[in-house]
């Protein structure tokens, strides 16, 4: 292992410490370009839990660094707390159980699954950082 | 490309005991309900991890998205 500096990893990782809540996912909460992350953003909007969101989209390098990070191979990731929570599988299930209401310190018994995006989520851009 | 044969037959030569029924429409996007002992004390994303470690490099590639719960009989 080298230590070259490595910006695309190291904005990813600053992201992750600077988020309490924040997800990797293919487009942005307002459109998801993938069904499992529509889904993963829908279960934390339906909790009313604020979160940041990274679109990996525009730069397979983000991709694949947060994959040599999180050690997980597919998209979208959920990160609480600076650690990996899961995919879109683990998400769902953890919504379902109640478990990820918990995590997140929200009312698992939520009002009805909101249509505009919760409040505090903001798409960032990654490569925007790096300029 | 994998059937869902294939994918079943690689989870369970890489965990031990495991039994997967895999269900795939297309031989891209895979559903797979994997039961193990192995499981028992590890996270929920460390059976994830254990089971896609069986497609390494594969998962996003040849296999678009194997959706997965994970279970300790």
């Amino acid at each position: 292992m080298t230590e070259q500096s490595n910006p695309i990893r190291d904005a990813i990782a600053q992201a992750i410490g600077e988020n309490p809540v924040i997800l990797f996912m293919k487009g942005t909460p307002e459109q998801p370009m993938c069904g499992f992350s529509a889904r993963t953003v829908a279960a934390l909007q339906s909790l009313g839990a604020p979160f940041a969101a990274v679109d990996i989209l525009p730069d397979p390098r983000i991709r694949q660094e947060l994959s040599a990070l999180s050690q997980w191979p597919t998209i979208p990731q959920l990160f609480v707390n600076g650690e990996l929570f899961g995919g879109c599988d683990i998400v769902t299930e953890m919504y379902e159980s109640g478990e990820l209401a918990q995590t997140l310190g929200v009312e698992p018994s939520a009002p009805e699954p909101v249509e505009q995006p919760a409040v505090g989520a903001r798409p960032m851009g990654i490569e925007n950082r790096l300029s | 490309m994998p059937t869902a044969d294939d994918v079943k037959a690689r989870i369970e030569a890489t965990i031990p005991g495991a039994t997967a029924d895999v269900e795939s429409p297309d031989n891209v996007h895979f559903n797979a309900r994997v039961v193990a002992d192995a499981f028992a004390g590890m996270s929920r994303i460390e059976q994830h991890r254990l089971v896609y470690s069986a497609f390494e490099g594969e998962l996003g590639g040849e296999i678009h998205a194997l959706q997965l719960k994970t279970e300790i009989p």
